[in-house]
């Protein structure tokens, strides 16, 4: 961070609320169309329970198609919030400032459109209920081995304290807008901020509560992700399943993709919101692409190893499988795709400090970061199935109909929504936090010049 | 009396690929007609299936054929991955389903290397000249579940029942006990009993067959070991799941080769 803008408190008021306070004209339409989309995706989704799952692409062997995939992406998007607000909090980045309610909001608006996946990827979605383990009438207990039942608790427990987390930062701010607000409004506003006052023992108690949730979190981190990799690492039938090297793989693909929303989502804040682009600056783009580049690298050597891995011993079956991956259309075409996108193409660009500090050229590189992330996915899950078993009698391919395309549609229709709906009511940009940077900052002397530093919490 | 262990030996020399299995399960357990249409979409159910490989270049091919169907195995990969316990081991060795549980996660599925478990992607329906030939024994599946072969164990309880009411013991290779694969088999190719029993059929052709009790090396896959009388095999034993079923491989007298999947 070399950048130094002090702008006073009012100034941030006044960018941070616009979002809040005025309503930009196209606001309306961008949610009037993104809720459209929900409507046409549930209303696909109820032909789907009213005819089965017949009217989707789904045969045997292929069980699993885009609503898993889906669901692995939206989950791996989640990874955003924890990784900007809790680690990037607790090594103490400046920069992770500004944009860390952003993240934590995407956090939560993407594990709610992942856990409408399993509703709509199940035979009888109006039991989905069972899996939770609470003595329902039924009188069976759930199965504890099976990964389906540890992944709602650790998406339920990943989606409570997210939720919690971005509460508790919204209370200071809450209580600037119920002062800057009359009559019904300020009152609700007065209720959602739990009587703040901005008393030093309430600050004490907001500072310590972040905190801690940012570490109780952290096992969060790596379990949640983990345990959607034993999804498919947990079944020794499926070739390109079953490895141990799942869990990180799967982990620091979830970094990757969710990181990179993160940075999309800036660029898009910087645009849409006026004033915006006073407080999030190139500077924050730039240390984005910096740390994105070490977690593309380290993503792309454990997807490295993990195909040097499966190849290693040369078992029939798993070649029968490669080969379908790698070389036969249309798996082929998708696989170069998904390496150009997912890593040729933007860790390079990330290289160029010019690059990294372009809105456009940013924007562009992460979308290709997360179009290439929901392919790894697509091709991890249906080609594996595809060519399941040695038994070459039952090989399959697998096509997504419509009504998959719709619902599937729905989960993006569902996070934009989700985030356009909360700008409304909450500014994106965590006021206190800026503030307390602000207060934070100094400047030190090395040598003849004088750089920027920020006190330490 | 120790619980029976009910488990089946195929005998792939005696199969000619006729089919009369699939069509006898299909009757007895109230299978949904396969059209035209479950075929092209990949989505017929059938509990026991036979896959047929072509082997060799014209004019000398030869078609192989394998019935396949749930193994029922000891460490069955589908049963641990139910998150709802709607698939889990009885203590006759079998492998069953409760429908009512299941809420069609289809993990089962991907979990079993056989590929025998079937979803019901389409509400079933009978044309109305077979309306009255439903089982009354067999629980009619809904759409959005999973079901496989249960070895008929409607028969196997009727069975069990009236010895019990009889005060008779279950006689080996029962008509009433045997499943409608094995009644329907014309070459005897599918043999069903109780491995818990020594003087069950099965268990004297699995002495016979597999020696060693299931597990080990048989012949390799170049087949060295030409001389080796004993043709019995698990499917894809690799995996260890311990199935139930052994297989009996192919005698081939003209190429010595070893038909093994």
């Amino acid at each position: 961070m070399q950048e130094h803008i002090q702008l006073n408190q009012k100034e941030i008021n006044d960018i941070a609320l616009s979002s809040v306070l005025e309503t930009p004209k196209w606001w309306l339409p961008a949610v009037l169309i993104s809720f459209g989309f929900i409507v046409t995706g549930l209303a696909a989704f109820f032909y789907m329970v009213y005819h089965g799952l017949g009217v989707t692409g789904l045969n045997r062997p292929v069980f699993w198609g885009f609503f898993i995939v889906n669901f692995v992406f939206w989950i791996g998007i989640s990874h955003a919030g924890i990784m900007i607000s809790a680690i990037l909090r607790l090594t103490q980045a400046e920069w992770r400032r500004p944009i860390t309610r952003a993240a934590e909001v995407l956090t939560v608006f993407s594990l709610m459109a992942a856990l409408h996946t399993p509703l709509f990827h199940v035979g009888r979605p109006w039991r989905t209920y069972w899996v939770f383990p609470y003595d329902f009438s039924r009188g069976v207990w759930p199965n504890v081995r099976s990964p389906f039942v540890w992944d709602p608790s650790a998406v339920g427990t990943y989606l409570i304290a997210s939720t919690l987390f971005v509460i508790i930062c919204l209370l200071p701010d809450l209580a600037i807008i119920r002062d800057r607000t009359t009559g019904l409004r300020s009152k609700i506003y007065g209720i959602l901020c739990l009587g703040w006052r901005g008393t030093p023992r309430q600050w004490k108690m907001q500072t310590i509560v972040g905190i801690l949730l940012s570490a109780l979190v952290l096992p969060v981190f790596v379990s949640v992700h983990s345990i959607v990799s034993w999804d498919f690492a947990v079944i020794a039938g499926v070739e390109g399943w079953h490895s141990t090297i799942f869990a990180p793989y799967f982990i620091i693909g979830a970094i990757h993709s969710g990181v990179s929303a993160v940075a999309t989502f800036m660029v898009v804040m910087m645009w849409i919101w006026k004033g915006n682009d006073r407080i999030l600056r190139p500077d924050h783009l730039d240390a984005i692409g910096r740390l994105l580049i070490i977690v593309a690298t380290t993503w792309f050597l454990f997807l490295f190893l993990e195909i040097a891995f499966a190849l290693f011993t040369l078992e029939r079956p798993e070649i029968a499988l490669r080969e379908l991956q790698f070389f036969k259309w249309p798996f082929s075409g998708l696989f170069i795709l998904f390496l150009l996108t997912s890593y040729f193409i933007p860790v390079p660009m990330w290289m160029f400090k010019n690059v990294r500090r372009s809105l456009p050229l940013m924007f562009i590189s992460t979308i290709l970061v997360n179009i290439g992330m929901w392919l790894e996915r697509f091709l991890i899950i249906i080609p594996s199935l595809a060519r399941k078993t040695p038994f070459a009698f039952d090989w399959g391919s697998y096509t997504p109909s419509i009504v998959e395309i719709l619902i599937v549609t729905e989960t993006f229709a569902f996070v934009i929504f989700g985030l356009l709906m909360f700008s409304k009511f909450f500014p994106l940009i965590p006021l206190f936090d800026i503030k307390e940077g602000m207060v934070f900052r100094d400047e030190i002397k090395i040598g003849r010049r004088t750089v920027p530093a920020s006190i330490r919490e | 009396m120790a619980n029976p262990s009910w488990g089946m030996v195929i005998d792939n020399d005696k199969c000619t690929g006729c089919n009369a299995c699939v069509i006898a399960c299909q009757s007895e357990n109230n299978i949904p007609i396969n059209e035209e249409d479950h075929f092209t979409q990949r989505r017929p159910i059938q509990w026991i299936r036979i896959e047929r490989y072509w082997e060799g270049e014209f004019p000398n091919v030869k078609a192989r054929f394998i019935p396949v169907l749930c193994q029922h195995c000891a460490d069955a990969p589908c049963e641990p991955v139910c998150p709802v316990y709607a698939t889990y081991h009885n203590d006759q060795g079998l492998n069953v389903q409760v429908y009512n549980r299941c809420i069609g996660t289809r993990f089962c599925a991907n979990g079993c290397p056989y590929q025998v478990r079937h979803f019901n992607f389409w509400e079933p329906e009978w044309p109305d000249s077979l309306e009255n030939q439903l089982n009354p024994d067999v629980t009619v599946r809904t759409r959005g579940i999973m079901e496989k072969c249960t070895f008929c164990v409607q028969r196997i309880q009727r069975t069990k029942r009236e010895s019990e009411k009889n005060n008779t013991s279950i006689k080996d290779g029962d008509r009433q006990l045997n499943p409608a694969c094995v009644n329907g088999c014309a070459t005897d190719a599918l043999v069903f009993g109780d491995f818990n029993n020594p003087e069950s059929k099965v268990s004297k052709m699995k002495k016979k067959e597999l020696g060693h009790g299931g597990h080990g090396d048989h012949s390799d896959h170049d087949g060295h070991k030409e001389h080796d009388e004993k043709r019995g095999y698990h499917l894809l034993e690799e995996y260890g799941t311990h199935p139930s079923v052994v297989y009996l491989k192919k005698v081939d007298y003209e190429s010595k080769t070893v038909e093994k999947h």
